[in-house]
């Protein structure tokens, strides 16, 4: 029996498609459609991120220069950009988007198994992204109190947005929790028990092992969220003192006694930490799969990369209290987390030694998704390398409060995960709308990316050795800080805008190659996972025909020694492959 | 384990079938019981950082102990007995027998909505004899502990009232004993989650 692809076997099509525009793309329950809906509305939160660190570079930068940016607003600034980024852009786009999207096609499911409860997880999302943007128009403004919301300072007055600002931001955490848990729940049970025929874990891809062990530390850990949101808000609206301690707050004593704003930052952190490999572990598989697929080679070390992802998802959860060595700890607690943190270092490494020997001799082809990988490979290694700095409490202390923790964090959780995430979406564009996205504006997005965001940010690794404290509206005149940090911190500024105006290219690319792209076939990498081997592209709602897809290999099998071709799709049995003397070409795509 | 056993396998070794993997298979037959093991692992988490979080502020010196109201044993028997009689459900569930599956779910919906009202009764004779949730820590963690306890359950009633629907509808009806075990076991969950809150509150 001769292989036929899926896309030309002949079958009619028996699904219930949704008919009407409304529950095609509004009240959708395709797992597609709440997909493209989760990555718009994060990407369109994302820019309101972006344009606020815009107003923060345009301060720095330039002091004393732009009336309308008062302290207070800097303040609500950072603490905006900060929480939109790493919650509801990256959290949201890596799971709610890319989990959505992926873990059915990529399993060989229809769907996901709690299709309602999916649509429910987007609906109350976008619910929480309005509550919090509504902050933005209350009296007082947004909370101005930092992104990790540190009681007492977040809810004292003179704090900017301590009326209805907290609240807000509070509420809107406490919803994204729920749309997180109610997506999260059907990402692991679709894992655990949608997969097709065939499809064991371990043949399973290295991004659905990434969003899956992400989901699961997600469960666990945004409870702590909801736990330090409910009570810092009881805090603040109905005035107990689960935080709060007793003080003097503009010369008067408040009403609260005996609180430990300490507990807060153990329990936030008991979540932040993990919420770092919640974004960084589908990071991770998506490189491993990218990195495979464009150097036409099997990933090197594909039970140790998972085993790495789940030692990672658990070591993540010891690691926490490394974001408190300032806070006067026992010298021994903080010994103890300088430890985990060196430890959770090995899997890390591995994972980067890994990609590192997929690269090596294989058939690498530099196509926009590849330069994505390699920029992440680099900048992840420089952002890792500065994390054992700040590992270390004794380098840590008087490193913590200066832009060296600003450049190694925008390094390993800001630049780091939008590069995978700008590489993931130009090479799964072809299959979410059938054309490719183009190739030159793709070039100059990725170097002109890259060597911006290098300019903003490995400067300011030199600000933070010099001394320069971070949270600061204005330096004015500090005799340890010569004038050229100064002419530093313009010309990142002026980086940072350049950058932001190259994402231009990228969202006119997105929109123009929607209707103009070339169009790209089923498979354009020649790739094996069962995405690229839908009957439709983009696939249908039901992904497959009127059967399941069946596996028979594993995810990587590139370039296997005596096949035809450089890759043999997951679907295809062992018989059915061609050696080097057939005929068949299975090749399809126009841009292999 | 066989977990260790699958994450240990060399899928690049052996292309093909496997065996066991390709005999008969219906995807997604038991996710909702993943589904809620999953769950309760999440609410897990949240009642834990809740109780490490009681501890741990109980070591302050402002910490003052209050009298756990008396009605909060009552309350307790009979939570035991709506776990009880969703059991009682579950086990007509299994054997489909639909009229005794009805009553033991609606006796087991009202148990549940009598120990939601009897929380509410302690509430009541705690703000009466002056703990209110601002003058004391411990007080604020009562009303949290059991507040958010009651919230759970009443999404389990929720949930109940979805099935009772479908119980009258023909075409979804055969879809009903499944969930309602895992009712029974969401439920028994709760009762276990508040035996543990209510040693907790009464020790210390």
């Amino acid at each position: 029996m001769s292989y036929v692809a899926i896309a030309d076997r002949d079958h009619e099509q028996h699904m219930h498609d949704p008919q009407t525009f409304i529950t095609k793309y509004i009240w959708s329950q395709d797992h597609k459609v709440i997909a493209i809906q989760y990555s718009l509305t994060a990407i369109a939160v994302g820019l309101v991120a972006l344009v606020l660190s815009l107003v923060m570079r345009l301060q720095l930068g330039f002091p004393d220069t732009f009336s309308f940016i008062s302290p207070d607003e800097y303040y609500q600034a950072i603490t905006m950009h900060g929480m939109i980024m790493v919650i509801y852009l990256l959290t949201a786009l890596l799971l709610g988007g890319f989990g959505n999207y992926l873990i059915p096609l990529m399993c060989g499911a229809r769907d996901m198994v709690f299709p309602f409860m999916n649509m429910l997880s987007y609906w109350v999302y976008l619910l929480s992204v309005l509550v919090l943007c509504a902050s933005f128009f209350v009296t007082g403004g947004p909370t101005g109190g930092g992104w990790t919301l540190y009681p007492p300072q977040v809810i004292l007055p003179g704090t900017p947005g301590v009326g209805g600002g907290i609240v807000l931001m509070l509420l809107s955490l406490v919803l994204f929790i729920v749309a997180f848990t109610m997506g999260g729940l059907n990402y692991v049970t679709t894992v655990l028990q949608a997969r097709c025929r065939g499809m064991t874990l371990m043949r399973m891809p290295l991004s659905v092992w990434g969003i899956f062990v992400a989901t699961i530390l997600g469960l666990l850990a945004f409870p702590a969220l909801l736990v330090t949101g409910i009570m810092l808000l009881l805090d603040s609206v109905i005035g107990t003192s689960f935080f709060m301690p007793a003080l003097l707050s503009m010369g008067e004593a408040s009403e609260y006694d005996g609180g430990s704003p300490i507990l807060f930052q153990h329990l936030f952190w008991f979540f932040g930490h993990p919420e770092v490999y919640i974004v960084a572990l589908p990071a991770f598989g998506v490189i491993s799969d990218l990195v495979a697929t464009h150097a036409r080679k099997n990933i090197f070390g594909y039970r140790m990369m998972v085993w790495a992802i789940l030692a990672i998802g658990v070591i993540s959860f010891i690691v926490w209290a490394h974001h408190m060595y300032v806070s006067g700890m026992n010298p021994y607690f903080g010994f103890f987390f300088a430890t985990t943190t060196l430890i959770i270092a090995i899997p890390t490494a591995l994972k980067v030694y890994n990609w590192v020997l997929t690269l090596w001799r294989g058939d690498i082809h530099l196509t926009v998704p590849m330069l994505f990988v390699i920029g992440f490979i680099f900048t992840f290694i420089n952002g890792g390398i500065t994390g054992l700095f700040l590992g270390n409490v004794a380098v840590d202390m008087p490193l913590s409060d200066t832009y060296f923790v600003i450049g190694h964090f925008h390094m390993v959780m800001g630049v780091s995960p939008i590069l995978v995430i700008f590489g993931a979406i130009y090479h799964w564009y072809p299959k979410i709308t059938g054309r490719m996205l183009n190739d030159r504006m793709g070039r100059i997005h990725f170097w002109a990316t890259l060597f911006g965001t290098y300019a903003i940010y490995l400067p300011m690794h030199y600000l933070g050795i010099l001394g320069l404290p971070r949270r600061y509206y204005a330096m004015g005149d500090t005799s340890f800080i010569p004038d050229s940090a100064q002419a530093m911190n313009a010309g990142i500024s002026i980086a940072a805008f350049f950058v932001a105006a190259v994402q231009l290219i990228f969202l006119f690319n997105l929109f123009w190659s929607r209707t103009r792209g070339a169009p790209s076939g089923g498979n354009p990498w020649n790739a094996t996972t069962l995405e690229w081997q839908t009957p439709q592209t983009p696939p249908v709602h039901g992904n497959w025909g009127p059967d399941l897809p069946v596996v028979y290999r594993w995810a990587y099998d590139y370039s296997v020694p005596g096949a035809k071709n450089d890759f043999i799709p997951q679907t295809m049995a062992p018989e059915d492959v061609p050696t080097s003397d057939d005929s068949y070409d299975g090749s399809e795509g126009a841009h292999s | 384990m066989s977990l260790l056993r699958k994450i240990s396998a060399k899928p690049w070794e052996h292309a093909g079938e496997l065996e066991g993997l390709h005999g008969a298979f219906t995807p997604g037959q038991s996710a909702g019981r993943t589904g809620l093991y999953m769950f309760l692992a999440v609410v897990t988490s949240f009642f834990l950082l809740f109780m490490v979080t009681y501890y741990t502020r109980m070591q302050f010196p402002d910490w003052e102990m209050l009298a756990d109201p008396k009605i909060l044993w009552a309350n307790t028997a009979v939570l035991i007995l709506a776990s009880l009689a969703l059991q009682l459900a579950s086990n007509a569930a299994k054997k489909h027998e639909f009229s005794r599956m009805r009553n033991w779910l609606l006796a087991g919906g009202i148990l549940t909505l009598v120990f939601i009202g009897g929380q509410w009764v302690a509430w009541e004779q705690l703000v009466a004899s002056g703990y209110y949730a601002r003058s004391n820590p411990a007080n604020a963690f009562f009303y949290l502990f059991t507040g958010l306890h009651a919230l759970h359950l009443a999404g389990g009633i929720w949930f109940m009232a979805l099935l009772g629907f479908r119980l009258n509808q023909p075409n979804r009806r055969e879809q009903v004993p499944s969930s309602v075990t895992l009712c029974a076991t969401y439920w028994h969950y709760l009762l276990l989650v508040w035996l543990v809150l209510f040693t907790l509150l009464l020790r210390t």
